[in-house]
């Protein structure tokens, strides 16, 4: 099978302060996969993303998506931040921030009209959000607030999406929509990147996964590569035994 | 002259006219700005921009010898954006979190400033006195020239505050996503930085470097407790500037002419509290009132259950049952028992009781509402 690479990246390294956070990464990421990121606290799985989207300045490497810079295929991406990345006390409503996802393709200082907020009420009912549509934003619960994020990541309609965390902190219901709709994306043959930490749902959820502890270990199919082994290289320890103690 | 004299002179008295004028433009456009401030978490930057701005003013005097306020203030807009973005470079560049650079820009700046001033006030020639009016700011000085130029300056602000609306409203809220989404950050962040130098550079000469960042945020801070939407909110800190520019005019002309910016001050400080008491959503005193509410309203609803359970045993729904078997661990009070007759879910008949197919039928529904939630 033939398959189009959505993400290249090269000898990708990122430092805060010196400390190297990623380092030399080279990664490959075929079209249509619903990939999972993972690896221990610190190990840079955030920062990757982050480099890739271009939010932190990388100190060597280069990225590509779909073959070009990021820079010139923004339109093709969408991304869901971490949800306490942001204060959920500011003062507006969930459909409001769902507009958010529309301001790209609107570009400066054009106003979202009505055609914009018909694309987000769409995306809203997708994450079975409409009932809450014109809920002040702090009184969304941290499930609501991810399937907010989740929506406004829906509106860009990408072809690749990335997402920080996005099953953190919520309950089971939530986790199960937000999986089939990730898994919907695939589907559609979009590609999805998740950074994940629960292990065990990994071969459940994804079919793709990267291995990450600053530096690569390991990436390719859940089948193959989703072992001991692997684990034990990220972690550190070996996880198997660890869990069964 | 008391408060009811000057709201009759206000009109006529070119003076009176000019300084009103001029502090309610100043509340206006410092309250909408700040409320930016205020969602950035950036409040004491107002204070560091303020105080960074008093080494510029008496610069621009020492330069140039011109004491009108056009040249003064821009030697104030020049070093605030200096020591704005030191500010933001200390943060960048260095280890140091924001609050440490905010203090040593506020403090070096403003002890720079102060030994000029001293300096300039050593100077043989007379033409020295009033830079100290910047200190703590002097309405009565505001002539028509002055208001003019705030009058534009606001104009300006509030025309790109306007045009990047949708920009400013989601760099706020999600600079990280924005950037992403293709918009420079980088110039809306210095845009909403310099809009906001620019208000405080306005209000130096009213209110004076110690108390603008107050102006600047209590009624960010008082707005914020009445809407949850951001263009109501800048539209209200707005108005609640202006009318703590024109009360605290109105007061400190009235009472023996009490210095104006620590009034305006005040006022606004009086507003702050105000909504943090009685605004009905995030207020305290509702909050209070709500609390107490649920309390009750949880009780009668305990002791409606327990009766829902005891009716559920017999055929008709209004057979009588003795008080005596209700308790405290129902929520059961005489009190409460009363509330639940006036609500006409139950009757109550000497020392017995009876469900109303009214709080049948309530006492069901909630049952159902809880197995909908479930």
């Amino acid at each position: 099978m033939n398959q189009k690479i959505a993400v290249q990246i090269d000898d990708l390294t990122v430092a805060y302060n010196y400390k190297p956070v990623l380092w030399d990464i080279d990664l490959t990421v075929p079209e249509g996969v619903l990939m999972a990121i993972v690896g221990p606290n610190g190990a840079g799985k955030s920062t990757l993303i982050k480099a890739i989207l271009g939010i932190i300045k990388p100190i060597a490497g280069s990225i590509s998506i779909y073959g070009k810079p990021y820079t010139k295929q923004r339109k093709l991406v969408a991304y869901v931040p971490q949800k306490g990345s942001v204060d959920w006390d500011f003062p507006t409503t969930a459909l409001d921030v769902v507009m958010m996802g529309t301001y790209g393709s609107l570009g400066w200082i054009k106003r979202p009209g009505e055609k914009e907020k018909k694309i987000a009420l769409e995306s809203m009912e997708k994450v079975g959000m409409l009932p809450y549509k014109n809920r002040q934003i702090s009184q969304l619960s941290g499930g609501q607030q991810q399937r907010v994020f989740l929506a406004r990541a829906l509106v860009q309609d990408a072809s690749i999406y990335f997402m920080d965390e996005p099953f953190q902190g919520v309950d089971a219901t939530t986790e199960i929509a937000i999986i089939n709709i990730l898994k919907e994306l695939r589907k559609a043959g979009k590609t999805v990147i998740v950074v994940h930490h629960d292990l065990q749902t990994v071969p459940e959820y994804f079919d793709w996964v990267t291995f990450l502890n600053v530096k690569k270990i390991a990436t390719g199919p859940v089948k193959d590569i989703f072992n001991d082994d692997n684990l034990t290289k990220t972690y550190g320890i070996n996880y198997k035994v660890a869990v069964n103690k | 002259m008391n408060i009811q004299e000057y709201f009759e002179l206000v009109w006529t008295d070119y003076t009176l006219r000019t300084i009103t004028l001029g502090t309610a433009v100043l509340g206006a456009i410092c309250g909408m700005l700040g409320s930016f401030a205020v969602l950035r978490k950036e409040s004491l930057l107002g204070d560091a921009i303020s105080h960074a701005a008093l080494p510029g003013i008496a610069i621009a005097f020492l330069i140039t010898g011109a004491k009108d306020s056009g040249t003064l203030l821009l030697g104030a807009l020049v070093s605030g954006l200096i020591g704005t973005f030191w500010i933001r470079g200390i943060t960048s560049k260095t280890h140091l979190k924001s609050d440490t650079a905010l203090g040593i820009i506020l403090s070096v700046f403003f002890g720079f400033g102060m030994l000029l001033l001293t300096f300039i006030q050593k100077q043989p020639n007379a033409n020295q006195a009033g830079l100290d009016k910047y200190l703590f700011g002097q309405a009565a000085t505001l002539v028509e020239s002055d208001v003019n130029l705030m009058i534009i300056v606001t104009g300006i602000s509030l025309f790109v505050m306007l045009l990047f609306w949708k920009e400013f409203k989601i760099l706020l809220f999600d600079a990280d996503y924005t950037k992403t989404l293709g918009f420079n950050t980088k110039f809306i962040d210095v845009l909403i930085t310099f809009l906001i130098v620019l208000a405080i550079v306005l209000g130096l000469q009213t209110v004076g470097v110690v108390l603008m960042s107050a102006i600047l945020l209590a009624p960010a801070a008082a707005a914020r407790q009445w809407t949850n939407s951001l263009g109501t909110m800048v539209v209200l800190a707005g108005i609640i500037g202006a009318f703590s520019g024109v009360f605290g005019t109105a007061i400190s002309a009235s009472q023996n002419n009490l210095s104006t910016g620590p009034v305006i001050v005040l006022v606004a400080g009086a507003f702050v509290l105000f909504s943090f008491i009685f605004s009905p959503k995030r207020g305290i005193l509702f909050r209070e009132i709500r609390f107490r509410k649920n309390r009750t309203d949880l009780k009668l609803m305990k002791t409606l259950q327990f009766m829902y359970g005891v009716v559920q045993d017999h055929e008709n729904i209004s057979h009588p049952h003795a008080i005596r078997i209700l308790n405290n661990f129902q929520g059961y009070t005489r009190g409460s028992l009363k509330k639940l007759e006036n609500e006409g879910w139950i009757a109550v008949e000497g020392q017995q009781w009876a469900m109303t197919p009214k709080g049948y039928k309530r006492a069901q529904e909630m049952y159902n509402k809880k197995a909908e939630n479930e």
